[in-house]
């Protein structure tokens, strides 16, 4: 007599998984790892002769935060949340003006040739600076990067620069550099 | 009231719970794909600076993280409530970034090396000097590729 196989009790498996789930939530995290994106310059050669690449004035911006967080941009005391607009003036440079960084057409691969602002954005902070006077600074300074790149991307390709193809987001990172330079410290401020 | 008399012995049927165990597996899977791992313990109390133009860290497991904040109260006794920089579980001094830095290189292969980022969990009340150190110090160790994390803050609470 062939007697049908009894099924075998999975209420318990239940209860193992529901351990395992439970363990998992303990030992993980969600939060995702989100912030600003920087490379630093390499470190100089210190056998190697200072050999400073003149940059001329009109193709730097000084932009400069001291102890107080107070922020001086291009020569001029300025709250943070004019700063973008000011850096975005600064690298489109769109009269031409005689102040403001001068263009290099280059080739672009892939595009064509495009007028490459030569502009730099020279940050500097002193040691008693906030960490987070420092970042509101380097949002904006992105932030103003990134609006021109999406105009441009608009402009050229008619979508948003995250919306585009890879390669097409390089013919903007091309087009638009992000040349922020993180000044070498100065040993000004006090100690802390 | 023949229609409604229990016919045979059984009482009502039990619930099926072969299904519950599918469902929570499914759970499982789920946050095992969404997170991952805790690493180390913080030390330090934690305040990440808002920004709005952040991206995201597309490798985690090529990121090295180095903490800097006021020591959690629990460990002020020790080290004070100055900023501190802790590396894996404890707090160093920038001179041992360098050891640091090496350590977590070794950990990667040889590929993935030149793509480790180093992020920079810093509270926003810290001071520019301690920062600007690691960085020289970064530098120096040529470990170019940073990131100052922070945490998603619309344009208005800025």
């Amino acid at each position: 007599m062939a007697r049908p196989v009894q099924g075998l009790p999975s209420s318990s498996l239940a209860d193992i998984s529901f351990m395992v789930l439970i363990f998992f939530l303990l030992v993980s995290t969600m939060d995702q790892d989100m912030g600003l994106q920087r490379r630093l310059p390499p470190m100089p050669d210190p056998n190697q002769k200072v050999d400073d690449v003149q940059i001329k004035r009109r193709n730097i911006m000084v932009v400069r935060i001291n102890d107080a967080d107070r922020l001086l941009a291009g020569g001029s005391p300025m709250e943070v949340s004019m700063l973008k607009d000011k850096a975005k003036e600064f690298l489109l440079n769109p009269t031409n003006d005689e102040n403001l960084p001068e263009k290099a057409e280059q080739t672009i691969e892939g595009f064509g040739t495009y007028p490459v602002s030569k502009g730099v954005i020279s940050l500097q902070n002193t040691r008693g600076t906030s960490y987070n006077a420092y970042i509101k600074v380097q949002n904006e300074l992105v932030k103003a990067v990134n609006e021109i790149r999406d105009d441009f991307a608009m402009q050229n390709f008619g979508k948003k620069y995250f919306a585009l193809t890879e390669d097409q987001q390089r013919v903007c990172r091309d087009a638009i550099p992000q040349n922020i330079s993180e000044a070498d410290p100065k040993d000004t401020g006090r100690k802390k | 009231m023949a229609k409604f008399s229990r016919k045979g012995k059984g009482g009502v049927p039990e619930l099926s719970t072969s299904s519950l165990a599918d469902i929570v597996f499914m759970i499982l899977l789920f946050f095992m794909l969404t997170t991952s791992m805790r690493q180390g313990e913080k030390k330090v109390t934690l305040k990440m600076p808002g920004a709005s133009e952040i991206a995201k860290l597309e490798r985690k497991d090529l990121a090295a993280y180095i903490y800097v904040g006021t020591p959690i109260p629990s460990e002020q006794g020790k080290y004070g409530t100055d900023a501190r920089i802790q590396l894996n579980d404890s707090f160093r001094s920038v001179d041992d970034i360098r050891d640091f830095i090496a350590a977590e290189r070794e950990t990667l292969s040889e590929a993935d090396r030149q793509f480790m980022t180093v992020s920079i969990k810093a509270d926003e009340n810290v001071r520019m000097g301690i920062v600007t150190d690691i960085k020289q110090e970064l530098r120096r160790t040529s470990a170019l590729k940073i990131m100052y994390a922070a945490r998603k803050a619309g344009a208005g609470e800025l």
